[in-house]
């Protein structure tokens, strides 16, 4: 069965609003590593995504080479990463070029001048953030899951928070589960995992706890079977949402032992 | 009259402007963008923008990433 | 500024009748939460949590030890001066009241930070009633630079200032604010201060956020428990404390409990506040604010505080004398209130030791200059 969200023109109340536009879906997609770029557009239906990265590059002159927007649907939210940039000088550049493109104004800020882990600079990309928010660009930052770091991202005007849950391409998981679990709490933007989500179940999880997204690629591109594993994805974010929407459930009832040890001194006569 | 196009010393015709460029290099205008010596140039003004000899061209375009 | 937006959110009107709607399941659903909101709060402070204390003292006790380890801060108030130009009608300096009025000459305050400190202690709360002429900043500061010789931490609980007063006593080395609501019940405020500046009500509100302003390293905010009905000051005394800590992520943020307690003058309070009552704020607190300091006065019995150790308690007073020149002066007067603890801080300290707590006399020192 496929599920295609962006023809459901049912009111959502549990959308997801980032920079004024609405979301059904909570899964964001890439476009990297895939075996072949046909793959995309029927990832897209399988898994209901509605907002997708890409990367921008110089174009190779030498050959014709297809360009990967050629596969990504029209209703798709463009989401071009700065990847490849090292300071917030680079990452302002990339992005004013990729807004130039005329795919809409929303960037994913990528600083990374780490090539062992591919760990993000925090302060390099505060320091774009900040730019790019006040030249009216939608930016969710991609960061650490660090506290002070996401607390300058909201001062700087970001529109998002996207803490990695693993380093890019690990496949490990929730790792900084504790950190994002904090940045849920304190955080007034949605939290979106982003990096390090490797099954399906790592990806509710991170819905369970309250996070407003996940952002899947490696996952998805490099499995056997992308379409299917798109298509698992996509129903474990809603799962996970669903979930974390039901709330917990109370602690039994009934109390374990008949003394109060701590607070029977109230009630001795 | 040469420029440095991606990093590339290239040949190019006297005269030429950016949209003949785009189309020298078999590119279509809406899958890229070109910076000229570190300026981004409006796809409306593409073919009022000359190039010059020595001229810095950067032509990028969306390719797959995460 | 700020709280008073929040403050200007929640009702007082029929707050005591909803109250009575909250449910066990909401009490059991806020126990079973890794943090609490608001609304799990309200369901702690409730008459449904009644059954359920030991439950909440047990999670109480369990956060506290992991947060603040097993550990019980020490300080003492030095009344300072007890002149006032407030009619505050629930305390014993008030200006109607016909007892002795004393400030410290600044020998006298060197003579009593001697007595002090000669008991180990290095926090010192140093207070003065409405007096801003008498117990002017320029007082303030000269007495600062007596007591950094003999503390390391100085507090302040002194008439409100605005944020170029806070400024002042913390280049002078007050490193503390306390200041107390009284009561959050803005009407009932009104009827408690029928004259003196301390009338302002949104003056006082906005006091603590000033001081974090100022650069002061901790704020300590509270209610006086028994003016109005108690699950009302505890609600905002704990959202007062969780918007600060929110604002000023860098500040320590405590609160204390002051029980209504007999003193000179002739008003009784309101609302009874019983010991199940006291100790149902303490773990509703302290499950809201896992990190907040909370601070028992001398007001509670000593056996009665001994019990609260083990529960969430964070600071508490010793060796205390609510009147001014108290610690040295054998002829120091009418005090604030009547103590009902009034153990020496070597008393106190067994005390805490005997309950498995080490006593603090000094926190770690700041190196900020």
């Amino acid at each position: 069965m496929h599920i295609s969200s962006h023809s459901d023109s049912r009111t959502n109340s549990d959308a997801l609003v980032i920079g004024g536009v609405s979301l059904t879906s909570r899964l964001f997609t890439g476009t990297g590593k895939y075996a072949s770029d046909a793959f995309i557009p029927r990832v897209l239906e399988a898994s209901g995504s509605e907002v997708i990265t890409v990367a921008l590059r110089r174009v190779d002159l030498t050959t014709q080479t297809d360009t990967v927007t050629r596969h990504i649907p029209e209703h798709m939210r463009l989401l071009p990463n700065t990847s490849g940039a090292r300071t917030a000088e680079e990452a302002v550049r990339i992005a004013r070029l990729a807004k130039a493109m005329g795919c809409g104004n929303w960037v994913k800020i990528e600083v990374i001048a780490d090539n062992t882990y591919l760990l993000p600079d925090g302060y390099e990309t505060i320091k774009a953030t900040e730019i790019l928010a006040a030249d009216g660009f939608v930016v969710l930052p991609y960061v650490n899951a660090d506290l002070m770091i996401a607390r300058s991202l909201v001062k700087a005007g970001a529109a998002a928070v996207m803490p990695l849950g693993a380093p890019i391409g690990s496949n490990r998981g929730l790792q900084t589960k504790e950190m994002i679990r904090i940045l849920i709490e304190e955080i007034p933007l949605p939290i979106i995992v982003d990096a390090g989500i490797g099954k399906p179940s790592q990806a509710c999880e991170a819905m369970e706890m309250g996070a407003a997204a996940c952002l899947v690629n490696t996952a998805i591109a490099t499995a056997t079977d992308p379409v299917a594993m798109a298509h698992a994805f996509g129903e474990a974010v809603r799962a996970g949402r669903r979930a974390f929407l039901a709330g917990q459930a109370p602690v039994s009832a009934g109390r374990a032992s008949a003394s109060s040890p701590l607070t029977g001194f109230l009630f001795d006569s | 009259m040469y420029a440095m196009i991606n990093g590339t010393r290239t040949e190019l015709p006297d005269g030429l402007d950016v949209l003949g460029l785009v189309r020298f290099a078999a590119l279509s205008p809406d899958t890229v963008v070109v910076e000229v010596n570190g300026c981004i140039i409006e796809r409306a003004g593409y073919d009022q923008t000359m190039l010059k000899n020595g001229d810095q061209v950067e032509i990028v375009s969306f390719v797959g990433g995460g | 500024m700020g709280f008073a937006d929040v403050l200007d959110r929640i009702e007082r009107r029929n707050f005591s009748e909803k109250m009575e709607n909250y449910t066990e399941d909401q009490v059991r659903r806020a126990l079973g939460r890794e943090r609490c909101d608001q609304e799990d709060f309200l369901a702690l402070l409730s008459p449904a949590a009644r059954p359920w204390l030991e439950e909440i003292a047990v999670r109480a006790q369990d956060i506290s030890v992991r947060n603040f380890g097993r550990t019980m801060h020490l300080f003492t108030p030095m009344y300072l001066s007890n002149y006032c130009s407030n009619g505050c009608v629930y305390c014993g300096f008030a200006c109607s009241n016909q007892i002795v009025r004393k400030q410290l000459s600044l020998e006298e305050v060197a003579q009593e930070a001697g007595c002090i400190a000669a008991t180990g202690l290095r926090h010192i709360l140093i207070l003065t009633g409405e007096a801003p002429r008498m117990a002017s900043l320029n007082y303030l500061e000269s007495c600062c630079r007596i007591l950094q010789q003999h503390f390391s931490s100085i507090a302040i609980e002194i008439y409100a200032l605005d944020t170029p007063g806070y400024q002042r006593l913390v280049a002078a080395g007050v490193d503390g604010l306390t200041i107390y609501q009284e009561t959050y019940n803005q009407d009932l405020y009104a009827t408690l201060h029928p004259f003196g500046p301390k009338r302002d009500f949104h003056f006082r509100l906005d006091a603590p956020e000033r001081g974090c302003r100022a650069g002061m390293r901790m704020v300590s905010l509270g209610a006086l428990f028994g003016l109005d009905d108690w699950r009302w000051d505890s609600l905002c005394t704990g959202l007062h404390a969780a918007w600060l800590q929110e604002q000023y992520p860098e500040v320590e943020v405590s609160v204390a409990l002051p029980r209504m307690r007999p003193h000179a003058g002739s008003y009784s309070p309101a609302w009874d506040v019983s010991d199940v009552d006291f100790v149902q704020i303490l773990l509703a607190l302290r499950l809201f604010l896992p990190r907040c300091g909370i601070s028992i006065s001398t007001r509670e019995r000593a056996w009665f505080r001994d019990k609260l150790i083990s529960l969430g308690v964070t600071r508490m007073s010793a060796g205390v004398s609510t009147a001014v020149g108290g610690h040295g002066d054998t002829d120091a007067g009418t005090g604030q209130f009547a103590i009902s603890d009034e153990r020496s801080v070597a008393e106190m300290a067994a005390a805490i030791m005997g309950q498995g707590y080490q006593p603090v006399y000094q926190d770690w020192r700041d190196i900020r200059p």
